[in-house]
């Protein structure tokens, strides 16, 4: 048609596109052979600079050309006057920010940036928080501007409210950003901290004195003001995370103190049993045990050989030192790294006895979240229900709705606990081996409550869908244990620290692996029917507990091996009654 | 260009340069049709431009002074170039398109350099203040006057003593005791007390008239206030055609309505939802749930079915959304009436919502430098590709066939005889002897510069879109948009606010009510003052003018008795977007070239291959040009839609880059989404 506008064909624009880049090609090429026999040639002069500034602008991941460019940058400083210093460096700045157009995430760029205001002998600070603004607006989850950025905050002494209402701004553009929540996490501590507790915080604490350790928290009247700021995320848009998160942190995620929590004397064996509040390991922790007066030399060992941090550990006492009932022995164990220690005292006619608080007190499992006064759960607890009205299928807010109830009341609540595990596990099928094990964890966690309550030394547990086994250091009283028709795939190895079991029940689970009946000097009967023992090498560590007499292994795969019998009674010659 | 250089025949001829008529010459110029464009005005745009201030004080005057032409000898001119078997149909000359124009001035018209330096010295004349006043209540209702005075003086009579403690003029003091004339002493009093607690009040310096004028040439007054939605017709055919590239945009910074007596924020994105103060959270929730499901509320007809028939205002109400939701929702999200139906409702929610995050946090962009630069892209547009301009020339008459009833030429008003197959005309040019029909109806404008924003915030630099309901269930709704200085449409320091509604009376009669909702106007004729504090928290209107423009945009083919090749173009509609105009502009130049894509991107200029490039024109490239030209037209003809050809899908990538943030930004121009 006549009076159109002609216009070059692809095939013409793709064949000239392709020329260029065999161009640029051959001149980059070209350049970087030149810049790097510079180099070799110890060359430290503008031209260099010129030359590693074009190869850069094109491409500014080229390491070594970053490397040689800060060769001949500090050789050039000791040429020049100060003002000349500051300019050079000035200029490289310009240069940087043009280069981090080409890749704002480019780690040379980034890193050189940081060094360049090293040497710089008046770094404009202001300037270099524009930038990260800019780059952050552009791309607020460039983690190398985030970087960069605390590296120029630090150095420039920002104050953290000035920050703080960084993060309000970010956070007011697009909550869904987590790094602007997590940083303010790190600056609230800082600005609003919790007033200090009256007692002083060296003191060794007392047992009644609470086993939280609160760090870095933040003063309520800040708090109150977070949890609303959270609310309006998480009700705005429910499913997004960050809010969540920032949520689950402000309800407290207090460590527990590190301490002692139990000490535990057998006369008949002659063994002290030590239980920390957190996994420790002793040889290294200066734990020294002192009977009636006399420190003893004695060897630590934890439970099981792989756990070498554990909360439980051993040791055997002098042969004889305690084995006479009729006296009357004082123990203390001293832990010299923590300034800490526990007494406890073997009464004439006992065989056995310990010092312990009771789990009641200590407020055992509910570190999670119960730093926070009731009266706020209990207020954020409503909150959470009033969306979960909203969205009955949102799975933050159910789990989070299962953590308050747990800090506020975990018996009370348990069945709600219950309904809304089960619905997690609908709504969120990925992840419903977690929510099992969560849910696991807490069921235990009730059951050591109720067991403590009624002061027995018996724990059942069957038939709750257990899929995980937790929290055995506090079962190390536990005489018998039940733990049929659960789910449970294996004993783990902490089930060595259940000193005095003598009878254990696990019938109707998918057990296979049995390394937790490792060294239990009281175990005497073990029921394993119904389970997925397969091979005589998994019966193995049984051979360790020294009193196991009685063993059901009724309708275990491990039956179809041949010889079995005869080769079990070899292994486990005490053994009387065996049920194949 | 002067006229006689004019060659005697184009393909298409184009009278007006309106948005739809310049998308038009774009369009045939694009795809090769030798294009004549012609206005009779001296500036592009028609009734789309935009003014300066100065430039819109002398369109006010050319407006006063316009009148009918007598026939005059020029007809005589032409009638002699009309042949036999020819009629003549002879165009307006006066365009009555816009009406009942009035213009109120409340700026002091002092200078400003006397002022300063009178305001040490302080006078005792304490009735000062009423005798302006009612100068000023007698003046007003004249278009053009000013509310003059020495109110300096007359309010320093005053507050000799705070004088001295404060260096700058207590400007916005003095404008407000003009409006309140009968206000009693004790009341002023009490009133300039109070004022040194107010510090923005004091930092502010006023604006005169004197100031207006001198900085005219800042101001970008459009005539018909429009934003684009970011994903509607204007955006995609923007973006698609590369005119883009000829402007830069701004974001709407915040949807704002009028509420309770009060300016409030709609919260409309997931951000605004979550910064918002005035919902609570089971609120928010809410909301966000609603605004969730209108996105894809096709796939759940059962949420909406039994509404169909019934009006959206009840599928809210019945959704037991809050009041303060279904205010947001009806009023300034959707932006539709109390009457309208469910399905329609939730289309409108749902096209907005398609158009938020586009480019910013609200789904409206705005032309830098005014709306009346988007015609004059189009016309730059179809200049480069070949279209010849003409300003302050018309055409007279146009030459009929009297056997095929077609027009065969047109005279223009230099007596010059114009062949053309089509020609395409803007309604203000149709003389009413070619109406069928003169139902139409009219849009209520008013323009206003302030001195501060309606809702000041943190950031002074944003366009702020206000949706205000019927303040009585007689009145029609009423859309403000405010510009601020960033959007190169007024001078720093004030505000340019258009307010639009469609005309139940006179654009006055509409519209001062919600103006004085809204602003602190000195003095309106009859009108009591109200309490001082809250008037004086509202920005100061320092000049207003207020027209009718006719909207023929209801009118169609059938509405004119013309020949089958001319095609009109009505005039800008009173919605808030131009897509009406865009899909006109198709559907004409579908009408004229049935077979061509509208509007298909304009290649690079550096792709552009010129008559006389030696090789590359002869070589193998030429022929595989011309196929694939034929391939498309082809396609075309196979039924495949526009959209779909492949070189409009090469434009996404084109986005358009320039739109303008708060910030310059220096770096990589974010991707989208």
């Amino acid at each position: 048609m006549h009076g159109r506008v002609k216009i070059k064909s692809t095939a013409q624009q793709e064949e000239e596109k392709r020329k260029e880049k065999e161009k640029k090609l051959k001149a980059f090429v070209s350049a970087r052979d030149a810049v790097l026999k510079k180099r070799s040639a110890g060359e430290h002069d503008e031209e260099a600079l010129q030359l590693t500034r074009q190869l850069l602008s094109s491409n500014p991941d080229f390491a070594t050309l970053w490397n040689y460019r800060r060769e001949v940058l500090l050789h050039l400083e000791t040429l020049r006057e100060k003002d000349e210093v500051q300019k050079l460096y000035e200029s490289e700045l310009h240069f940087i920010e043009a280069c981090l157009k080409v890749n704002p995430k480019s780690y040379g760029c980034w890193h050189h940036r940081t060094w360049v205001n090293t040497r710089l002998p008046q770094p404009d600070w202001t300037r270099e928080l524009g930038l990260c603004d800019r780059c952050l607006s552009l791309d607020e989850r460039n983690f190398h501007c985030w970087d960069y950025r605390r590296v120029v905050v630090k150095a420039s002494g920002v104050s953290v409210e000035q920050e703080l209402q960084f993060t309000d701004r970010l956070i007011g553009s697009n909550f869904s950003n987590y790094s602007s929540w997590h940083y303010r996490s790190t600056l609230l501590p800082q600005l609003h901290p919790q007033p200090a507790p009256d007692s002083a915080p060296n003191t060794s604490p007392s047992p009644t004195t609470s086993p939280q350790f609160h760090s870095h928290r933040v003063c309520e009247e800040q708090l109150l003001k977070e949890y609303e700021l959270s609310h309006n995320a998480f009700f705005t848009d429910p499913n997004d995370q960050s809010a969540w998160f920032y949520y689950r942190w402000l309800l407290g995620r207090a460590e527990r103190e590190e301490m002692i929590s139990c000490v535990y004397v057998s006369r008949e064996g002659e063994r002290v049993s030590v239980a920390f509040s957190k996994p420790v390991h002793a040889q290294s922790e200066g734990l020294m045990l002192v009977l009636d007066g006399q420190p003893q030399q004695v060897e630590w060992r934890s439970t099981h050989p792989r756990l070498r941090h554990s909360p439980v550990w051993l040791c055997d006492l002098p042969p004889g030192s305690i084995s006479d009932m009729s006296n009357e022995h004082n123990l203390t164990i001293h832990w010299t790294e923590k300034h800490t220690h526990r007494d406890c005292a073997l009464y004439t006619g006992c065989a056995e006895s310990w010092c312990r608080d009771s789990a009641t007190n200590l407020e055992l499992f509910r570190s999670e979240l119960s730093v926070e006064k009731s009266s706020v759960l209990q207020a954020e607890l409503q909150s959470c229900n009033q969306l979960l009205e909203l969205e009955p299928q949102n799975k933050w807010c159910l789990l989070t709705i299962i953590l308050l109830m747990r800090a506020l009341d975990p018996l009370g609540h348990e069945k709600e606990t219950l309904a809304h595990f089960q619905t997690l596990k609908e709504v969120d099928p990925m992840r419903s081996t977690y929510y099992s094990d969560l849910c696991s964890k807490f069921l235990i966690e009730n059951t050591i409550l109720k067991m403590e309550y009624a002061e027995v030394r018996v724990f059942s547990l069957s038939n709750k869908n257990l899929t995980t086994l937790c929290h055995l250091d506090q079962l190390l009283f536990v005489t018998h244990i039940n733990l049929s028709s659960n789910q449970l795939l294996r004993l783990p190895p902490h089930f060595a620290m259940l000193q005095c079991l003598e009878v254990l029940e696990a019938d109707d689970n998918a057990i296979e692996n049995l390394e937790g009946l490792y060294h239990l000097p009281k175990l005497e009967e073990v029921s394993l029917r119904n389970n997925q023992i397969c091979k005589l090498s998994d019966l193995e560590s049984l051979a360790s507990c020294t009193k196991l007499t009685r063993l059901d292994l009724r309708g275990n795969p491990v039956h179809r091996t041949a010889h079995i019998e005869s080769e079990l009674s070899q292994l486990l010659p005490r053994v009387t009654a065996l049920s194949l | 260009m002067a006229a006689e250089d004019l060659p005697s025949q184009f393909d298409v001829v184009i009278l007006g340069t309106g948005l739809t008529e310049s998308v038009i010459a774009a369009a045939c110029s694009r795809v090769g049709q030798s294009v004549l464009h012609l206005d009779r005005r001296n500036y592009y745009a028609g009734n789309w431009a935009s003014f300066t201030f100065n430039g819109l004080l002398s369109w006010i005057e050319q407006y006063k002074n316009q009148q009918e032409v007598p026939i005059t000898e020029l007809e005589q001119v032409w009638r002699s170039l009309i042949d036999e078997g020819e009629d003549a149909v002879p165009l307006s000359a006066l365009d009555s398109s816009i009406s009942n124009l009035e213009v109120f001035c409340y700026a002091s018209e002092e200078e400003e350099k006397e002022e300063e330096m009178k305001t040490p010295l302080s006078s005792f004349q304490p009735v000062n203040a009423e005798t302006v006043s009612e100068e000023a209540n007698g003046d007003s209702t004249e278009a053009h006057d000013t509310v003059t005075g020495d109110d300096t003086t007359a309010s320093d009579a005053k507050t000799p003593n705070e004088e001295h403690e404060v260096s700058e003029p207590k400007e916005d003091q003095h404008t407000s005791d003009i409006s309140e004339p009968s206000q009693s002493q004790e009341e002023k009093e009490s009133q300039l007390s109070s004022s040194p607690a107010d510090p923005t009040v004091e930092v502010q310096k006023k604006i005169t008239y004197q100031k207006l004028v001198k900085e005219g040439r800042r101001f970008n007054i459009d005539l018909v206030s429009k934003l684009m939605y970011s994903r509607g017709a204007l955006v995609d055919l923007l973006i698609k055609s590369n005119v883009s590239r000829y402007a830069e945009f701004k974001n709407i910074g915040r949807i704002l309505t009028y509420r309770n007596g009060k300016v409030e924020q709609v919260p409309c994105s997931r951000a605004d939802v979550f910064a918002s103060k005035q919902l609570t959270v089971v609120e928010k929730r809410m909301l966000m749930k609603f605004l969730t499901f209108c996105l894809d509320f096709e796939q759940h007809p059962e949420e909406y079915q039994d509404y169909t028939e019934k009006p959206f205002r009840e599928f809210l109400k019945n959704k037991k959304l809050t009041e303060n939701l279904q205010h947001f929702i009806l009023h300034s999200i959707a932006m539709v009436t109390q009457h309208t139906l469910t399905e329609e409702g939730l289309k409108a929610t749902q096209h907005f919502l398609r158009c938020l995050g586009r480019y910013g946090n609200t789904p409206f962009l705005f032309p830098l430098y005014g709306l009346g630069e988007i015609p004059q892209c189009f016309c730059r547009m179809c200049a480069v590709f070949g279209g010849i301009y003409c300003l302050r020339h018309s055409v007279e008459c146009l030459v009929v066939d009297k056997v095929s009833n077609k027009v065969k030429a047109v005279i223009d008003t230099r007596g010059q005889r114009i062949s053309c197959s089509h020609f395409v005309v803007e309604d203000s040019y149709i003389r009413d002897e070619q109406r069928q029909s003169t139902a139409y109806r009219q849009i209520s404008r008013a323009v206003l510069i302030t001195d501060r924003s309606v809702l000041p915030s943190e950031s002074d630099q944003q366009i702020s879109m206000v949706t205000i309901p019927p303040l009585e269930s007689s009145a029609p709704a009423v859309r403000m948009v405010e510009l601020c200085s960033s959007s190169m449409t007024c001078m720093p320091g004030t505000y340019l606010v258009h307010l639009t509604c469609s005309s139940s009376g006179k654009a006055q009669e509409d519209l001062a009510p919600v103006i004085s909702q809204l602003f602190h106007v000195s003095t309106i004729p009859g009108e009591e003052p109200s309490e001082g504090a809250e008037e004086r928290s509202k920005p100061a209107v320092l000049w207003v003018m207020y027209f009718n423009m006719r909207d023929t945009s209801a009118l169609d083919s059938s509405s004119y008795s013309l020949p089958s090749n001319v095609h009109v173009c009505t005039g800008p509609d009173d919605s808030l977007c131009s897509d009406y105009s865009i899909k006109l502009a198709e559907s004409v130049f579908h009408h004229i070239l049935p077979d061509e894509e509208f509007c298909p991107p304009a290649p690079n200029p550096e792709d552009i291959i010129y008559d006389g490039d030696g090789p590359q024109a002869k070589g193998p490239g030429f022929d595989e040009s011309t196929n694939t030209e034929a391939d498309k037209s082809l396609a075309e003809e196979e039924g495949a839609t526009h959209e779909k050809s492949p070189s409009t899908e090469n434009s996404e990538p084109a986005e358009m880059d320039s739109v303008t943030q708060q910030a310059p930004l220096d770096m990589t121009p974010a991707s989208e989404e």
